[in-house]
């Protein structure tokens, strides 16, 4: 058998191969595409269907598909879509519930969901998932909803070679290089019109799927390439978050002005909670039949900027959107470190590009700290 | 087909059903399925109602008996009020139990002050229970219970059997009342700075309206009581109960997972925090 784990370079072709091959093995291939004026990952069966092409504009509260110069297949950053739509769904049925005079039964829903292949996983999408595996799985109850459409996930990782306005991956340590994770990692090399793609597997079975595809051996030239590729990209963050211990930061400044400053911006909409790729909170929804026979509990995505999120009875814990937005912020970088021995934040800038007000996570934690540390001083 | 799958109730029956206060009433139910682990004091189950939904519900039972599951409930929402209106036979979905209860193991050994207010009671009760079973593991037993008015007492029969006991102190105090009352009048906390105890060698263990605990934990710190052996039931949103939905995170903790019963130094500088 080839060493297939020194790298490969693989042609278009090779990667329509790649999508084929992870078809023949049942998966339900999962990537990239343009729709609705955005790139939004659905399902795949040519690589046709990928943005080549395409570029993006992100900044706060702004998104603009552009051409690019070039046929790159990968050539933008991430978009409103992410991986948690497919692997802790929108809405999943959780039991149906029957009741015949005074029987009661309860039945679970039967989840068979696809194995999915995804493609074109970015490196901060990855510590996403990462992170969504400790909260979902990482105990005694691990959802078996998530459970299931997890551990069957084959994941094509994709080293970035294009970083967004609203990208801060570098300042987070979660990108934009690949590290793990992953079962094929692809770095897109273009060169005029030679177009690459550096291959490495981080499986077995991303070995032995690589090991189905038609390539060449990777050259020094092509690691090179794909190195000047990830560097070029973390010289272009659009954003940084500061380098300080931030949980301690915010944690020590829940009174701080600033929070009333993003209140009167923030609309309390919860769109980053829906973008954001780690937040995983959900509620329950009951609804039965107009006889009273049958009953059902779904399950949806929530949002902590909801009013009813802290109802209990009396009224809700927090009315404010101030309270709101600094629940969501300390729970995401302070506490959430406690909880899970990880920041909540990956640096892919989702919250700041989709905030319709374009409220920037990075801006208000660098506003208490350039508050607090001029303080100091004085 | 899921297995371990922790959000599927089991159907479960009333046993007996009990009118407690005018909108409080004592649910005994069956216990669940065989494997259904044992509950231990401060811990709570998860009780649905066909169609209406779901609502944390504390276990007020004695821990020692196996036979039926009780929960004093106080008809205050759609689930609740469902839950209240129950007859024997009925039938209703469980989930649990769950959760961290009261430190029953590191009291042992000192005295305890247990302090109530109005259905707070309720989550404590087992942690009594288990005291008088056990009641050589401890040094002195004082009760603290405040509530609104002498009718708003709960479980006033047996809070009278237990100020009988030579070995239990019960201190009533209520907010209000007419000329008969012979008590107390007052708030709970009020109650701890003319109490003469061992602040250094107390545990003390409060549940009770988030402003009462607020008072308490106030009132027990200044009688010199460590934040590590004050313990507070916390109540927040819940719709899981296993740390997943989020709802009830509360600074480091998932109220449902971590607590519901949290030693105050997690919660320091939190718990008199506006909205947090």
């Amino acid at each position: 058998m080839d060493n297939v784990d020194d790298g490969s370079v693989i042609t278009r072709q090779g990667l329509q191969c790649l999508l084929d091959a992870l078809a023949q093995r049942g998966y339900t291939v999962v990537g990239p595409t343009v729709r609705d004026q955005a790139i939004v990952y659905e399902e795949l069966a040519r690589i046709e269907a990928l943005p080549a092409g395409w570029t993006d504009e992100q900044d706060g509260g702004l998104y603009r598909l552009k051409r690019r110069s070039d046929d790159a297949l990968f050539g933008y950053a991430v978009g409103p879509h992410s991986w948690k739509r497919f692997l802790h769904p929108p809405k999943v049925s959780l039991w149906q519930a029957t009741r015949n005079g005074d029987e009661l039964r309860f039945v679970p829903a039967r989840d068979e969901p696809p194995r999915y292949a995804f493609i074109g996983v970015r490196a901060c999408e990855l510590a996403a998932i990462g992170i969504q595996d400790r909260v979902l799985m990482g105990d005694e109850y691990a959802d078996p909803h998530y459970r299931s459409r997890r551990e069957q996930a084959f994941l094509v990782a994709l080293n970035c070679s294009e970083a967004g306005g609203t990208c801060f991956c570098d300042s987070m340590n979660t990108g934009p290089d690949v590290k793990e994770g992953y079962d094929l990692v692809l770095t897109e090399l273009l060169d005029g019109d030679n177009h690459l793609f550096l291959i490495r597997s981080g499986s077995e079975e991303g070995a032995e799927v690589l090991a189905e595809l038609p390539r060449e051996p990777a050259t020094e030239a092509h690691q090179t390439a794909a190195t000047a590729v990830v560097e070029k990209t973390r010289g272009q963050m659009g954003r940084s978050m500061p380098q300080t211990a931030i949980p301690a930061l915010l944690m020590d400044n829940l009174e701080h002005p600033r929070w009333d400053e993003v209140a009167d911006r923030c609309l309390s909409c919860s769109n980053c909670t829906m973008v954001c790729p780690t937040c995983f909170c959900t509620t329950v929804e009951d609804t039965s039949d107009l006889e009273g026979g049958t009953a059902e509990r779904s399950r949806r995505w929530d949002s902590c900027f909801t009013s009813d999120f802290s109802y209990i009875h009396g009224g809700s814990v927090r009315n404010s959107t101030r309270s709101r937005y600094r629940q969501w912020m300390t729970h995401k970088l302070a506490t959430w470190v406690d909880q899970f021995g990880t920041s909540g934040c990956v640096g892919c800038g989702r919250c700041i590009t989709w905030c319709p007000v374009g409220i920037d996570i990075t801006e208000e934690v660098h506003a208490i700290h350039d508050d607090v540390s001029s303080r100091d001083k004085e | 087909m899921i297995s371990d799958d922790f959000m599927v109730p089991e159907p479960v029956r009333v046993l007996r059903k009990q009118q407690e206060l005018e909108t409080t009433w004592t649910l005994e139910l069956e216990p669940g399925g065989a494997g259904r682990r044992p509950f231990l004091p401060g811990q709570f189950n998860m009780l649905y109602m066909f169609g209406v939904g779901e609502v944390p519900i504390s276990l007020s039972g004695d821990a020692g008996q196996t036979e039926t599951l009780i929960h004093t409930v106080r008809a205050v929402g759609p689930v609740s009020n469902k839950l209240a209106a129950l007859k024997p036979m009925d039938a209703v979905g469980l989930r649990g139990p769950f959760g961290v209860g009261w430190p029953m193991t590191a009291g042992e050994g000192a005295d305890l002050l247990i302090v109530a207010g109005g259905l707070g009671l309720a989550p404590l009760r087992p942690a009594i229970y288990h005291v008088l079973r056990h009641r050589e593991r401890y040094g002195r037993v004082i009760l603290l219970y405040g509530t609104r008015s002498p009718e708003d007492i709960l479980y006033a029969g047996q809070l009278e059997e237990w100020n009988k006991r030579p070995d239990v102190e019960v201190h009533i105090t209520v907010d209000h009342a007419g000329g008969d009352w012979l008590g107390k009048i007052g708030v709970v906390p009020s109650l701890v700075p003319s109490l003469d105890f061992d602040p250094e060698d107390t545990v003390a263990m409060v549940c009770g309206p988030e402003v009462m605990m607020r008072f308490t934990v106030n009132a027990l710190r200044d009688a010199g009581v460590e934040d590590e052996s004050i313990y507070l039931s916390m109540e927040r949103n819940m719709k899981c109960a296993l740390g997943h939905c989020g709802h009830c995170q509360f600074g480091s903790t998932f109220v449902c997972k971590d607590g519901p019963v949290l030693s105050f130094d997690r919660l320091r500088g939190l718990l008199s925090l506006k909205e947090f």
